[in-house]
């Protein structure tokens, strides 16, 4: 059987088990449609939060990141995980306990404001719709290596399938499709890590293999690859950063932001009872840890194999010859992402770190320039070929991958639309709407952000990895700081809150805009984006966490100097403080 | 004072206590172990490597485990010694 008729039989049979279980799980109430009718077992919860939570960019970008970055990419293992804790003990439980459906739904309430509210459905549209695209473009480029369609006709195929459980299941449907899709990516992403760990340690359990022996050299696999990489001129893997401010401050940055991302934390409305969201956060990062404890040993062990390919025999020795290169390297040469080009004409592939401390070692060995330019996207991807595996393990790295990006879409695109359908149109400009007029309103809501999604995947504009960052400061900068004061403060009033979340949110966007550009357009920034320009040495990446801390500050002193807020918030602020009482999540009180 | 406090107010206060001790913790094996006291740890060799990178890619998301299952348990107790559970 082909490679292709494999990945089909693969990537289908996953497509029709996520449509059975929407047709399975058709939701019949907003109650249903918003929060599953609020009946999840928590450990299910926990599972299909770690679905909703790993994008593609869990799944496909991280592992890569690290495998460059080395040491000083383990900001984001800290950071896309740190934020649960934060979450299971700062908002989650009180959330539940108030018992409502939508973020902009408590920033309302508990501000006793429209205009908060307003100012919390622009955050979380913009944060969602700035996530989606990257899910979109994801899926896109999975499904173009594998199934061998366009691109174009890719993201079209998600789209559709997307649209299918999405708006006709609601959160129900999405809840137990991101169960199956979790068990598909998991599988995925764990099989191929066990045969390389295997392969290179001898130990089948990948995060135990990256701190074990390498069979071949019998050095420990990290000493070893740290020579490795000496030898041609990059960092040692495990190097320490000097820059240990920025370091804090970006893990800090996705710390806050994973726990105020809106699709996340709508997750926590879906659990019985308080005592669930405590419980299901904790799940979640058991589910979330299976693949992030894979992740830096993948990452590890690739860069090794990678450079071990290409030298077979050490640095000094002859490098591979171009033509008896792997096939891996040829299947993935033609999409682009892999690219050779000969500069001294040996015939033989020279991949090394070309700086200019690197250029009289690389000159006495006759080197001419770094030849092969590899992205770091693949790496994931690619792992089963590496490795030599079966051709099945490539049909469900394909399957993974659509899954991860699937289930991530599927749950930004329901905070979306139940923050229009919900917060915009019931609460603010029709609120004598009824159950099915809202029902019907969400789901073309739905619809209609699916379609805008898929236009922006068609036509990613051109900061698309950039636009993440942006999704992550807005989250930590403008909805974390405003949900938590509003639990931890009956003090903190509705001008306070509204004042420090437009604080930080215009603090945030204008450092990102002035190193990215303003609205990313190219070349209309105002500093140069490098490390003597930014302030104190912060990156605008890491820039959230500081918004956050202006979002408290302001709110704190605007809070102080106004009236405190009415008697029946402050008896609201106390009464989501205690478990006892908790219904299940409904709207029947405003 | 501290007699005088409802149940009420005594159960939110052990909450923050609980809060704040995890989320030293937090803090500790995240920026601190892994980060900004790795140089510190870097005489304490691991499978190859040192601690500190240990802490920055495995022990800090095991930690974050413990801690927020720890915290669940630690509330149940409470919310059952208070009376304030559902």
């Amino acid at each position: 059987m082909s490679q292709f008729a494999i990945n089909l039989i693969f990537v289908g049979g996953s497509f029709a088990l996520y449509i059975g279980i929407a047709i399975w799980a058709r939701a019949s109430s907003t109650k249903e449609f918003y929060v599953a009718g609020g009946g999840i077992n928590p450990v299910t919860n926990g599972m299909a939060t770690a679905a909703d939570w790993m994008s593609a960019a869990s799944f496909i970008s991280m592992a890569g990141l690290i495998s460059a970055g080395g040491y000083a990419n383990s900001t984001f293992l800290m950071g896309w995980t740190g934020g649960y804790v934060l979450l299971a003990m700062l908002l989650a439980p009180y959330l539940r306990k108030f018992g409502k459906f939508t973020v902009p739904d408590f920033i309302g309430d508990r501000f006793y404001s429209s205009k908060a509210r307003l100012v919390a459905v622009v955050c979380l549209i913009v944060a969602s719709v700035t996530y989606v695209i990257g899910q979109m473009t994801g899926a896109g480029v999975a499904f173009s290596r594998f199934l061998e369609v366009s691109s174009t006709a890719g993201i079209w195929i998600a789209a559709v399938i997307v649209f299918f459980y999405a708006v006709f299941g609601g959160m129900k449907g999405i809840t137990y499709t991101q169960v199956a899709q979790y068990v598909v990516l998991i599988i995925a992403y764990t099989i191929p890590a066990i045969f390389i760990s295997l392969q290179l340690t001898g130990n089948p359990i990948p995060m135990f293999g990256l701190f074990s022996e390498h069979t071949d050299s019998g050095m420990p696999l990290l000493a070893k690859l740290d020579e490795v990489v000496r030898e041609l001129g990059f960092r040692d893997y495990t190097a320490d950063v000097s820059n240990k401010l920025n370091m804090v401050l970006f893990t800090l940055s996705l710390m806050i932001g994973t726990a105020g991302l809106p699709h996340v934390i709508i997750r926590f409305f879906t659990v019985p009872k308080v005592a669930d969201a405590r419980w299901s956060a904790g799940w979640a990062l058991v589910f979330i840890a299976l693949l992030y404890l894979t992740a830096p040993a993948v990452a590890s062990m690739a860069r090794l194999n990678l450079l071990t390919t290409v030298f077979p025999d050490g640095a000094e020795a002859p490098a591979l010859a171009y033509d008896e290169r792997p096939q891996w390297i040829r299947s993935w040469e033609e999409t682009g992402l892999v690219n050779f080009d000969d500069k001294n004409n040996d015939g033989r592939i020279q991949f090394y770190n070309a700086v200019p401390s690197f250029e009289d070692t690389a000159e006495s060995r006759g080197w001419a320039g770094n030849e092969l330019t590899v992205n770091n996207d693949i790496l994931v991807l690619a792992n089963p070929e590496i490795a030599n595996l079966p051709g099945w393990v490539i049909g469900l790295i394909a399957a993974g991958g659509i899954a991860a990006a699937l289930s991530t879409a599927a749950g930004l695109l329901l905070a979306i639309s139940s923050a229009i359908s919900h917060d915009l149109i019931k609460k603010t400009l029709k609120p004598d709407i009824s159950e099915k007029g809202e029902m019907l309103a969400a789901r073309i809501s739905m619809g209609g952000a699916i379609l805008l999604a898929t236009y922006l995947g068609l036509n990613p504009p051109g900061f698309a990895a950039q636009t993440v960052a942006l999704a992550f400061g807005i989250a930590a900068a403008s909805i974390f700081p405003a949900i938590m004061m509003g639990i931890f403060s009956t003090r903190m009033n509705d001008k306070g809150a509204i004042a420090g979340m437009l604080a930080g949110l215009l603090s945030t966007l204008l450092y990102i805009f002035t190193y990215l550009g303003w609205f990313f357009i190219p070349d209309t920034n105002m500093l140069a984006n490098t490390a003597d320009n930014w302030l104190f040495g912060i990156s605008p990446l890491s820039f959230g966490a500081v918004g956050a801390m202006i979002n408290f500050g302001v709110a704190f002193l605007v809070s102080n100097a106004t009236d405190a807020p009415p008697k029946e918030i402050q008896e609201l602020v106390e009464s989501v403080r205690y478990p006892k009482g908790a219904g299940a999540a409904s709207h029947l009180s405003h | 004072m501290s007699d005088e406090k409802s149940p009420a107010a005594q159960y939110w206060s052990a909450n923050l206590r609980l809060i704040l001790g995890c989320l030293i913790v937090w803090a500790f094996v995240s920026y601190g172990c892994a980060i900004l006291f790795r140089p510190l740890l870097a005489g304490i060799q691991f499978g190859g490597t040192d601690l500190g990178f240990w802490f920055a890619q495995q022990g800090s998301i095991l930690s974050f485990i413990g801690l927020i299952f720890f915290y669940a348990w630690k509330m149940n107790k409470l919310d059952k010694k208070f009376d304030l559970g559902e």
